[in-house]
């Protein structure tokens, strides 16, 4: 690890600490809601730090608690990660090492970290994503824990308003990301393309083929490197 | 919820594989090859659609059904203090605030 790789994670650091607090209270949510659900704290608590993937987490809990089976519930926690699929073949190129290597450095991947690591030319910086990933990590964990045995304290996530930071979480990742010249387009694109299929596609895929609208990319002038992203 | 414990266990285990294994399917399976310009090009545009989309699913959908609700109004105070440069964990604070008094008012 070079000097500059370690400032890299350094910065990443700083990055993630603000998403950390932010995530730390969604999955306060998910520990309370699980446990609601009937998981016991430990596992509410496994999938907090086994899973990692808010998206995933509670789209398996609400079909599980809505009386689900364990297939559908995997099948929807696999479409909510399926924009992994999309991130982790954007980044393989930017990671060394062979297939092991390779395979647990793809873990680190998280929404905000990946965005964030982007350096506009499609390459990522992987110490900064490592870095930002991190304090995320751990916030998560801790709040997972918090929740699963401190849910009589908070009591319904919903009714205090908690379910109104998952999408701000997100919006934050994608207020950097729409400073680049072209990426309003692509973005309000994908957006359309999320909600026209919301009433006639299992949650997930939405999210999935919106993906596709960074085709549009192709159409954009080419310009300098993407100004500082800073949160 | 009518799993048992032990029927958790194994969603708990499932989950953690499913996510695992797509995490490391981009990075293994494209290897470290240098990509064609024009894929780098849509790469780099990838992030801009995939947010937006968890943004308005998360916020606008509700199972199949599209609909507002005092979630979309927290989340929509939220935005307006991220892009007036407020930090993200006060504009978090603010949209969950916003949420919780108007359901306790609805």
């Amino acid at each position: 690890m070079s000097a500059a790789d370690r400032e890299s994670f350094r910065r990443g650091v700083r990055l993630g600490l603000p998403f950390g607090a932010v995530g730390f209270m969604i999955s306060v949510s998910y520990g309370v809601l699980a446990t609601e659900a009937g998981f016991t704290s430990w596992q509410a608590i496994a999938v907090g730090g086994l899973v990692f993937a808010g998206s995933a987490q509670f789209a398996s809990l609400s079909i599980v608690a809505g009386g689900g089976g364990i297939p559908a519930a995997l099948a929807a926690a696999t479409l909510m990660n399926s924009r992994f699929l999309a991130m982790g073949i954007a980044l393989a190129p930017s990671l060394p090492g062979g297939p092991v290597r390779r395979a647990a450095q793809g873990q680190a991947i998280v929404d905000s970290s990946w965005a964030l690591a982007s350096r506009g030319d499609g390459t990522f910086d992987r110490w900064q994503l490592f870095g930002t990933t991190f304090p995320q990590y751990f916030l998560w964990l801790a709040g997972t824990v918090a929740g699963a045995y401190a849910g009589d304290l908070v009591g319904d996530p919903e009714r205090l308003g908690l379910d109104a930071l998952f999408p701000v979480f997100f919006v934050a990742i994608l207020l950097a990301e729409l400073k680049r010249p072209g990426a309003r387009l692509v973005a309000l694109t994908g957006g359309l393309i999320a909600l026209a299929l919301v009433p006639w596609t299992p949650a997930g895929i939405p999210i999935l083929v919106a993906s596709t609208a960074a085709l549009l990319g192709l159409a954009v002038p080419e310009t300098g490197p993407e100004p500082e992203v800073t949160a | 919820m009518n799993l048992s414990t032990t029927g958790v266990w194994f969603l708990v285990l499932g989950l953690a594989l499913t996510t695992a294994f797509i995490k490391a399917a981009g990075p293994v399976l494209v290897g470290g090859r240098a990509m064609p310009r024009q894929f780098m090009r849509v790469v780099s545009f990838a992030a801009a659609p995939l947010l937006t989309a968890l943004v308005v699913t998360s916020v606008l959908a509700d199972g199949r059904r599209i609909g507002v609700g005092a979630d979309t109004v927290g989340v929509l105070v939220g935005t307006v203090l991220l892009v007036c440069r407020v930090p993200l964990v006060v504009s978090a604070a603010a949209a969950v605030v916003v949420t919780a008094v108007l359901r306790a008012v609805a």
